[in-house]
């Protein structure tokens, strides 16, 4: 028998997908269809469980840990992404003037934390952040200005950890708007420059509007990172000198995977745990939506 | 005009040494603590060239953590994840960008719609899945959710389909099969998107700390961010081993990162853009 050609590019198309298909159904879309299968049952004592339709979801929405990891999740992404966009552009600006010299090297060296693994980093930061012997600390006294607990501290833990997620992120946001700089003609720029705009002008008027879908590009890839932020917290919460609970102290650096974690994986809480992953799948397919609008431009670069 | 060039530029220098001070303080505070002595590490001031240098440190976290199986462990799972996505990918990407079949618009928006979805949501299904298959505390059980990466498709497809269809019909009008003008016609080119993949691939995998803090339990199949968590968790008010185990940990990879510094980078503007 011989097959059409159309027959023929079907058969193979489907032999290429093959290994994607079956590995994409085993690791994708059951354990999606599983998950909400377990968002509706909940967890009795002995492991045994019982179908409860959406109580578990219900129960979420009147929990005020719920609620509080949530705001914890959102003040941490306020404070990072924007501190990651304003101080990786300033970088980028800087290392665009041609005529700046070390170039390379101040690039190789704000890129090393992108390289630095996360949880040697965190726990590096976690003793400069000590109260008493810390670095940081030594500093702000040198400079006469107050000494806070850090990580000790429920007011102040949850910070010292933006200042690590930024550290560890401008990088790789330099990169990328340095990539989208070289993309901007010299010729625009010198038009403008012939035409007497200042550099403030030309920034304003030429290189932000130009820059515009990388920056929108690189707030949205920062953004679903930050929502679903969870080794940074977490190493410098527990251990160290006394091993502390995962999102302490006092559950004040409890983002929204650790409360998902410690209700799946210490409590085994497995049903209720899985309707909060839920409600973090809405909140990022929310924020995906709201790129697609902002970028036209969803599958051809 | 000139003098206030002058003055932007002595500006922008101070500025971007201040950054880098910054950006280098927490390293070479490690560094430095990595040979002192638990009491030199502790005292205020801080030292930052050692009085009593000493490599005290490395012998006892070397004697006490089993550094070498965490990197083995790390590589291994590095392998078998990237050789996965490199091959479903770059497979599924050539099929989504050249062939017409019935079913292609759905798997294709299958595909693209999982990108949304957040691991944690995944992540109890599978560890039931790899409870039940027994696979927990293997290396195959760290790595198995990430064998397929929407994300790899999407990337090797934007590449594909920017190769001339004609070539392959070239091919094929030469009688070559299709295996052979996937080898010969689409792989070579894209051997850039290949290694850029393959590059931001390793990037996240090798900080992976999640899934394996959930799917590992023992030295078998602990990565290093995995290893690191549970020796500081053992240790933890040892400082002092403590840099040493971070050096040990961070050190290789900067290493790598400094001989490849420049695929490295592409790599990661590579994916960022066509993403």
């Amino acid at each position: 028998m011989r097959l059409s050609s159309s027959q023929r590019e079907t058969l193979w198309a489907y032999i290429f997908l093959i290994p994607t298909l079956v590995l994409f159904g085993f690791i994708v879309l059951y354990p999606f269809i599983y998950a909400f299968y377990l968002s509706l049952l909940e967890w009795g004592i002995f492991g045994n469980s019982t179908y409860t339709g959406l109580r578990n979801y219900a129960d979420m929405l009147k929990d005020n840990l719920f609620w509080k990891s949530i705001g914890i999740t959102l003040h941490w992404t306020a404070g990072v992404v924007p501190g990651i966009i304003a101080i990786s552009l300033l970088i980028a600006l800087a290392l665009n003037i041609p005529t700046l010299k070390l170039k390379g090297t101040f690039r190789t060296i704000y890129f090393i934390p992108v390289v630095t693994n996360m949880v040697a980093a965190s726990f590096v930061w976690r003793w400069l952040f000590e109260p008493t012997f810390g670095v940081v600390n030594y500093f702000l006294g040198l400079l006469g200005l107050p000494e806070p607990g850090w990580l000790a501290s429920t007011k102040w833990a949850l910070p010292a950890m933006m200042v690590v997620g930024i550290w560890k992120q401008i990088g790789f946001a330099m990169v990328i708007f340095l990539a989208g700089l070289q993309t901007i003609p010299k010729e625009i720029k010198e038009a403008a420059r012939i035409d007497g705009a200042s550099r403030w002008q030309e920034f304003c008027r030429i290189v932000l509007p130009l820059l515009n879908p990388t920056i929108v590009f690189v707030a949205v890839m920062l953004v679903i990172n930050a929502l679903r932020v969870f080794t940074i917290p977490y190493v410098m919460s527990a251990g160290g000198f006394t091993y502390g609970v995962p999102g302490g102290p006092l559950n004040s650096t409890r983002v929204f995977v650790i409360h998902i974690y410690d209700l799946g994986f210490r409590q085994f809480n497995i049903g209720y745990a899985s309707a909060n992953a839920f409600a973090l799948l809405l909140l990022i397919m929310s924020v995906t939506i709201i790129q697609m609008k902002l970028i036209e431009r969803p599958f051809e670069y | 005009m000139k003098g206030a060039d002058y003055v932007l530029k002595v500006l922008v220098y101070f500025s971007l040494a201040i950054g880098v001070v910054i950006m280098l303080l927490p390293l070479v505070w490690m560094f430095s603590a990595s040979f002192k002595p638990l009491g030199e590490v502790m005292r205020t001031p801080p030292t930052w060239i050692p009085l009593q240098p000493t490599v005290n440190n490395y012998k006892e976290v070397f004697r006490q953590v089993p550094f070498a199986k965490y990197y083995l462990n790390s590589v291994i799972v590095a392998i078998i994840v990237i050789g996965s996505v490199l091959i479903t990918s770059s497979l599924a990407a050539y099929v989504f960008a050249k062939f017409e079949f019935p079913g292609k618009q759905i798997w294709f928006f299958l595909i693209l719609s999982s990108l949304m979805v957040p691991f944690q949501v995944r992540m109890i299904p599978l560890y039931r899945i790899s409870v039940s298959m027994g696979i927990t505390d293997t290396l195959f059980g760290v790595s198995f959710p990430w064998l397929v990466d929407a994300f790899g498709i999407f990337l090797m497809r934007q590449f594909i389909i920017t190769i001339p269809t004609e070539l392959i019909e070239v091919a094929r009008i030469d009688g070559a099969s299709e295996p052979l003008i996937f080898w010969r016609v689409i792989l070579p080119n894209c051997k850039q998107a290949l290694s850029a993949l393959a590059i931001f691939t390793f990037a996240w995998n090798w900080e992976e700390f999640l899934w394996p803090l959930i799917a590992s339990n023992s030295n078998a199949s602990r990565t290093i961010p995995i290893g690191l968590q549970s020796f500081a968790e053992q240790y933890g008010s040892n400082v002092h081993w403590q840099m040493a185990g971070a050096v040990v940990a961070i050190v290789p990879l900067l290493l790598v990162f400094m001989l490849l510094e420049k695929q490295f980078v592409e790599g990661i503007t590579m994916t960022g853009l066509k993403g």
